[in-house]
């Protein structure tokens, strides 16, 4: 073979690399999360609206969770608001909030305006629970299911197409296989 | 309706690069006088139109018409005069209009140029040129229409990104691009030697300057880049190994041992298909760039807005475009084949040795730099890197080669007669070696071997470059430009090395928390926080902080670093303050409100950091000479039997 | 909606208040200076998540500072280097590390330049080698007066 054809060679190999990459490239805007399969992080934290009283991660097994990290600061958590609101409409998967290094009297004020989307809301004052859970930036979004195990995390904005298309389909399939 | 224009401008360069295209490929093929005659009218027809196109976005900018969403996204009312010319490049759409004029301009300089070549040679030339053209023109008219309106017209701009509102950025890009781009025309110079079967000396001869002159642009360039970053952001770096930052550099990587390997093809007719090869892999670089940066395959705080079909336009034109060539090259360099030799201890070992080190240099940045990809695409997971990889991987290659270069300088073509310059050698060698950690020793008052390395090899190479210029000098004999140029260069190089081991191993820099009034001392300077006052700019408020620097009690400078807050995009960004002192420079940030009148600074002691930069124009000042000589501007190109060459004769 | 790279950085730093190019000021310092160096050298070596071409060391955003309040503690904790690194893999992914790690699955990267090496010195030896046999039949004058 002629070995003046190996620059070729190499190169469409190269453009085969590329074309991967941008293939995959719609999710590489999102950091794929070394949590996905494993347990969710235990945490133990003070609940927003029932102050003195504390929301353990181990009274949350047993059933479907939507773990979302949000606060008043974040303009994104504001567009996913009405989002949150319609899943709990749904009545499908509790919501379950962390309130991430944020004012608690804000956040109490932010909820009674816009609607309390949430079963519960754990506060993290420190941002240590949220570094456990990965989390690089408001808002995202975990679903958990009965064993604890966390299936799917979305980062950014909820939106009605990630919620019909990747979360009620895993709940819905759990539930039909048992 | 300057818009219009503009976009209708940008459609007849298309058409007119398309001809350029087909009578510069098809005309000498074909034997069509008439249709090689057309090439140079329909290269400065294009490059007219083109020069509209840019004239109509930069009046919208100046006029403030945000019916135009290019301008509407990166403009602003309160924007002042200069940012908002300069702010054509400031986003993808506009900076890919800034490389279609650059290659437009430069391609006309080649045919303004080519008085001096075969006809039917530059008629290729501006042909493969013209393809490429055509192939950016598809795809700004395509994908990336700056001229595209908003309907109804924003009341008022999103504002030019503040990070890029400072003077180094009118610059930058420009120079860098004209850099990347300018190695088009080495890849068109060897597109159309391949197409004509013939590559000799004078071709290389021909390639030479205009592949110097790209390369100075591409130098200084990178250093503006870097300069701008290190006294924009403020933080003290100046090279952080991002992939848009190592997109230009291999290029440069590539394009330094296109130099050298030219240097051997003109001189020896040797190493012809080796330089083909480095010929279109860097402009191949330059494309790759161009793709990794605006197609988001890569993270990168650089790139532009990333959108996938983008790229995959980009890589049907690279395949294209490269793939062709390369295909070219397959066919034509096995003929390539000389029969002249050297010796182990001959000149072209050492830049036979010299291009492969800078080769393997530039393919471990590309390893690094596609990492993440290559990885995904094999399957093997995610992986990310950064400098701890690329730091020591790069010295892996480049101190070897800086060695060999001392030695090399001194090493004749074809005999190397190293016997005869032993004393040289050694002397150059010993002196490097004394001085070269004793000044480290001496001035530091501690060691770091990193240091001592590069001032020895620095001062070697140093020493080594001027011993035949001062021989020739002493001999009353001139010293031709392109030897000039070729010290110069080296030069630049030696205290390049120097500046940047000092200032890597050297750095001080501590964060302190100062009360108003209060000192804190950090090397051999003292440094006095005298407070915070607000203030206000053209399109931001601030807080700046004055900061009163003493060195053993004597003034040295007064400091005012700021925050600002710029009105519109709302972002808050770090005005470092940054002076120079005894060949140090001091950095000076501000930090948070700790409360109480305390502030948090971060202080920064770098010395010998200016001496990065200046060394870089050193080295591109040394190409722009050696791209001078007058050899290259021979009236009348004349032809030599070249050594064993294949292929019909000129004409 | 397509999600592009720079809308979510974009949305992140906007997000989160403080941004651009604010630095990260840091004067705590840790008591004893080896392990200051050493939490200076990890804090350069993590990847800030939500400004992600720069280190923990240099981002001004909180997380930053959160996660550099962390390095701290398991340094103070007595935590390896090693430790700390696979602590904020196992939350953050390997991204978060610009080293990449040294497992047989990272082998290519960083045995490519030493490969690379090789090959080139067996590359160079092989042309020296023909070129050094052709210069016994090679009797074509050479220009003195071309240099460079």
């Amino acid at each position: 073979m002629n070995r003046f054809l190996l620059p070729l060679g190499a190169f469409l190999l190269l453009a085969v690399v590329l074309a991967v990459g941008i293939w995959h490239s719609p999710e590489k805007g999102v950091i794929a999360s070394p949590l996905l399969g494993r347990p969710a992080p235990q945490f133990a934290l003070p609940e927003l609206n029932h102050p003195g009283r504390q929301l353990r991660s181990a009274e949350l097994k047993g059933r479907w969770y939507l773990f979302n990290v949000w606060g008043t600061w974040c303009t994104e958590c504001r567009a996913e608001h009405a989002v949150l609101l319609k899943v709990q409409q749904a009545g499908v998967v509790p919501l379950i909030g962390l309130d991430w290094k944020d004012d608690d009297a804000q956040a109490r004020d932010f909820l009674t305006q816009l609607g309390n989307p949430y079963q519960a809301v754990a506060v993290d004052a420190s941002g240590r629970a949220a570094i456990d859970w990965g989390v690089y930036g408001a808002p995202e979004t975990f679903l958990v299911n009965p064993q604890g195990i966390i299936v799917y995390k979305h980062v950014g904005a909820l939106t009605d197409d990630t919620w019909t298309r990747e979360i009620l389909p895993r709940v819905s399939a759990a539930a039909a296989g048992s | 309706m300057l818009p219009e224009l503009g976009h209708f401008a940008l459609i007849l360069a298309l058409l007119l690069a398309g001809l350029q295209a087909f009578f510069g490929i098809a005309g000498p093929v074909l034997g069509r006088e008439r249709w090689m005659a057309a090439v140079i009218p329909a290269v400065a027809g294009q490059a007219v139109m083109v020069a509209t196109a840019v004239a109509c976005l930069v009046a919208a900018f100046v006029g403030d018409d945000f019916s135009v969403s290019y301008v509407a996204e990166n403009s602003n009312t309160a924007l002042p005069l200069f940012y908002r010319v300069t702010a054509l490049w400031g986003a993808h759409e506009g900076s890919l209009l800034l490389w279609i004029l650059l290659l437009a301009l430069w391609t006309l300089a080649v045919a303004i140029g080519s008085g001096r070549l075969p006809a039917r040679f530059a008629a290729r030339v501006l042909g493969v040129l013209g393809v490429v053209s055509f192939g950016f023109l598809l795809f700004t008219l395509a994908t990336s229409n700056p001229f595209m309106r908003l309907d109804p017209p924003a009341p008022d701009g999103r504002d030019l990104n503040p990070i890029l509102q400072d003077p180094g950025l009118a610059v930058h890009p420009p120079v860098l691009y004209t850099g990347y781009v300018g190695f088009a025309v080495a890849f068109a110079f060897a597109c159309a030697a391949m197409l004509e079967g013939r590559l000799d000396q004078q071709w290389a001869r021909w390639t030479r300057p205009w592949t110097a002159v790209a390369w100075s642009f591409l130098t200084c360039g990178i250093a503006m880049g870097s300069f701008w970053a290190y006294y924009e952001l403020g933080w003290g770096g100046f090279w952080f190994w991002d992939p848009v930052e190592n997109a230009s550099f291999m290029p440069w990587l590539v394009g330094t041992a296109l130099l050298h390997s030219l240097a051997v093809t003109d001189k020896r007719g040797l190493f012809r298909s080796w330089t083909l090869l480095l010929a279109i892999l860097a402009f191949s670089l330059s494309m790759l760039g161009t793709f990794l940066v605006r197609s988001g395959v890569l993270v990168s705080v650089h790139s532009f807005a990333a959108d996938p079909m983008r790229g995959v336009f980009i890589l049907v034109f690279l395949v294209i475009m490269i793939g062709g060539a390369l295909t070219l090259y397959a066919w034509r360099a096995p003929l390539l084949k000389s029969t002249a030799g050297f010796e182990l201890g001959a000149r072209e070992s050492f830049l036979l040795f010299n291009n492969v080190l800078l080769v393997i240099a530039a393919a471990t940045v590309f390893a690094g730099t596609l990492a993440p990809l290559i990885s995904d695409a094999l399957g093997l997971g995610t992986v990310s890197v950064g400098p701890p990889y690329f730091n020591p991987t790069f010295m892996m290659s480049t101190l070897p080669l800086l060695a060999l270069l001392a030695v090399g300088i001194h090493a004749s073509w074809k005999r190397g007669r190293l016997k005869d310059s032993a004393r040289a050698l050694l002397v150059t060698c010993l002196v490097a070696a004394v001085l070269g950690c004793g000044l480290v020793f001496g001035l530091f008052a501690r060691g770091g071997l990193l240091a001592a390395v590069g001032a020895t090899l620095g001062l070697w190479i140093a020493l080594s470059s001027l011993v035949d210029p001062i021989d020739r000098w002493r001999r009353r004999l001139s010293v031709p430009r392109a030897m000039l140029g070729m010290t110069v260069a080296h030069l630049g190089l030696a205290l390049f090395v120097v500046a940047l081991t000092t200032v890597e191993s050297f750095t001080v820099e501590r964060d302190v928390a100062l009360a108003a009034g209060a000192s804190t001392r950090v090397g051999d300077y003292e440094f006095r926080f005298d407070g915070v006052q607000p203030l206000d700019g053209p399109n931001y408020s601030a807080l700046a902080a004055t900061v009163v620097v003493t060195r053993h009690g004597s003034p040295v400078a007064v400091l005012r670093p700021q925050k600002r807050q710029y009105w519109v995009q709302r972002q808050l960004t770090s005005e470092t303050a940054i002076t120079m002192n005894r060949g140090n420079n001091l950095l000076l940030a501000l930090g948070d409100d700790l409360g109480a009148g305390r502030w948090s600074l971060r202080v920064q002691i770098r010395p010998l950091v200016s001496f990065v930069w200046v060394a870089a124009f050193i080295m591109a000042l040394g190409g722009a000479l050696a791209a001078s000589d007058r050899r290259y501007r021979a009236a009348q190109a004349t032809q030599r039997a070249p050594a064993g060459a294949a292929g019909e004769p000129a004409r | 909606m397509r999600v592009h790279l720079s809308m979510v950085m974009a949305v992140m730093l906007a997000a989160l208040g403080a941004a651009g190019t604010a630095r990260a000021v840091d004067p705590t310092e840790l008591p004893d200076p080896a392990l200051q160096a050493r939490y200076l050298a990890l804090t350069h070596e993590l990847r800030c998540m939500q400004c992600q071409n720069e280190s923990l060391a240099d981002s001004p955003v909180e997380l930053a500072a959160d996660l550099r309040r962390e390095v701290r503690e398991q340094l103070l904790a007595g935590k390896s280097d090693e430790q700390v690194r696979a602590w904020m893999a196992a939350r953050y992914g390997d991204f978060i590390l610009f080293r990449p790690r040294y497992s047989w699955r990272n082998a290519w990267l960083w045995g490519a330049p030493a490969v690379l090496l090789l090959i080139g010195a067996l590359v160079s030896w092989r042309i020296v080698r023909e070129r050094t046999v052709l210069l016994a039949t090679d009797d074509a004058p050479l220009e003195e007066d071309r240099q460079g």
